[in-house]
């Protein structure tokens, strides 16, 4: 063990030589790229935090939508519902009032016959029954004397 | 070696005097120089290795080992010193990873490198464990002085040091400038010597036993050489820390306001 003032300073100055060294070619790229990935990480889990919350609201939008299309689409379908019915029941007024109105026609028709019929009935019965009174009789009835006759005996009929 | 066969105490003599040249104070152990510079070019290549490519992106094996390393370093002084690290940063990377080199050094067996050196060089002396020679610890130490010094002027102005100097820790009153003074200076001149005699005080005495282990008879001299060496690879890595840690404390102290 000897001390050396030679050794001391040749040793101190090769420590700044090594520190300076470290300093210039160590130290700064490995702080600076381990910043660097700090900064890169934090920031990936930043993103990743706002995509998931992202992701979270997309979802409740999506619900809502999926709600709001579904509520719309139960509505479209009550209102089919509705329109349907009403249109039946329009249907069967217009099948109903169509019954009647061909109804009413045929029995104004029919009426119509009838009478008719009746009228040539009772013009055939007044000259059947002329003949058949001038057979009984063997002569002529003045038809134009015996129209009270015959008018009152068509109408019985 | 000195003789054929030399005596006990002629082999630990020998085993603890630098490769020297020169004479007087100014005498150069060439030895202690030569190590410290292969261990010091050693670990700032690996290191720049690592640091050459630094990428922020996926860092390769070298990188991810020395970022590790800086990683700590920076922490460490970031709980401790509250500044900006640019120097001290790589100031205790460079004790840190230096002293442990140095140190590692006491676990090769004594005997190998300066038998290499003498019959392949001829030299007569060589000493490979840096921190075994008090002049290199006292070389970070007094340099880790001149630092503290340098941090209490920037961190408290050339007028807060001196203040400080005088009037800590008694008290202002100008009889008591001097007796601060004189505590102040002794404090100050504590730090390196403490740092510097804890360290050497373990190498130096680690070296010793190894030597002394060495001198037993070849079939038993592996066990207690190898109990030893385990219990050193612990010494190894504590009293790199330990350097590094107190320069850090001693700085943050130097440079915060009381």
């Amino acid at each position: 063990m000897q001390v050396s003032l030679g050794t001391l300073i040749a040793q101190g100055i090769s420590f700044f030589v090594f520190i300076y060294v470290t300093m210039k070619l160590v130290w700064p790229p490995l702080v600076k790229a381990m910043a660097e990935r700090r900064a890169k990480i934090a920031d990936g889990l930043a993103a990743a935090e706002r995509g998931k919350s992202e992701l979270e609201e997309a979802g409740t939008q999506a619900d809502a939508l999926v709600r709001a299309a579904r509520d719309q689409a139960a509505e479209i379908l009550e209102q089919a519902n509705r329109r349907a019915a009403s249109i039946e029941a329009e249907a069967k007024a217009d099948g109903e009032r169509e019954r009647e109105r061909q109804l009413a026609a045929a029995r104004a028709e029919i009426e119509q016959e009838l009478t008719r019929a009746r009228d040539e009935l009772r013009g055939q019965v007044a000259t059947i029954a002329v003949t058949s009174a001038e057979k009984i009789l063997g002569r002529e009835i003045d038809a134009g004397k015996h129209r009270d006759i015959l008018d009152k005996l068509a109408t019985q009929i | 070696m000195a003789s054929e066969n030399p005596s006990a105490s002629e082999y630990v003599l020998h085993h603890l005097t630098n490769f020297s040249v020169g004479e007087g104070v100014w005498t150069l152990h060439v030895d202690t120089l030569f190590f410290s510079w292969l261990t010091g070019i050693f670990f700032v290549t690996v290191l720049w290795l690592g640091a050459r490519t630094a990428t922020a992106g996926v860092p390769g094996k070298m990188q991810n080992f020395v970022e590790m390393l800086v990683d700590w370093v920076d922490n460490s002084v970031k709980e401790t010193f509250h500044g900006p690290r640019d120097f001290i940063g790589p100031l205790a990377l460079t004790i840190f990873v230096w002293v442990l080199l140095w140190n590692f050094l006491d676990l090769i067996p004594v005997d190998w490198i300066p038998v290499l050196a003498y019959n392949v060089f001829g030299f007569e002396y060589t000493r490979i464990v840096p921190s075994a020679d008090i002049n290199a610890p006292f070389a970070l130490s007094i340099s880790v002085l001149l630092l503290i010094i340098v941090y209490s002027i920037k961190g408290k102005g050339l007028g807060g040091f001196g203040n400080e100097l005088l009037t800590h820790p008694f008290g202002s009153h100008p009889l008591l400038w001097i007796p601060n003074l004189l505590l102040n200076v002794v404090e100050l001149l504590a730090k390196p010597v403490s740092l510097a005699m804890r360290l050497f005080g373990n190498l130096y005495a680690a070296e010793l036993i190894f030597v002394l282990i060495a001198l037993l008879p070849a079939w038993i001299l592996f066990v207690p050489g190898s109990a030893w060496a385990v219990f050193h690879i612990l010494v190894v890595p504590l009293q790199a820390f330990l350097f590094m840690t107190l320069t850090i404390v001693y700085l943050s102290l130097a440079y915060e306001k009381h």
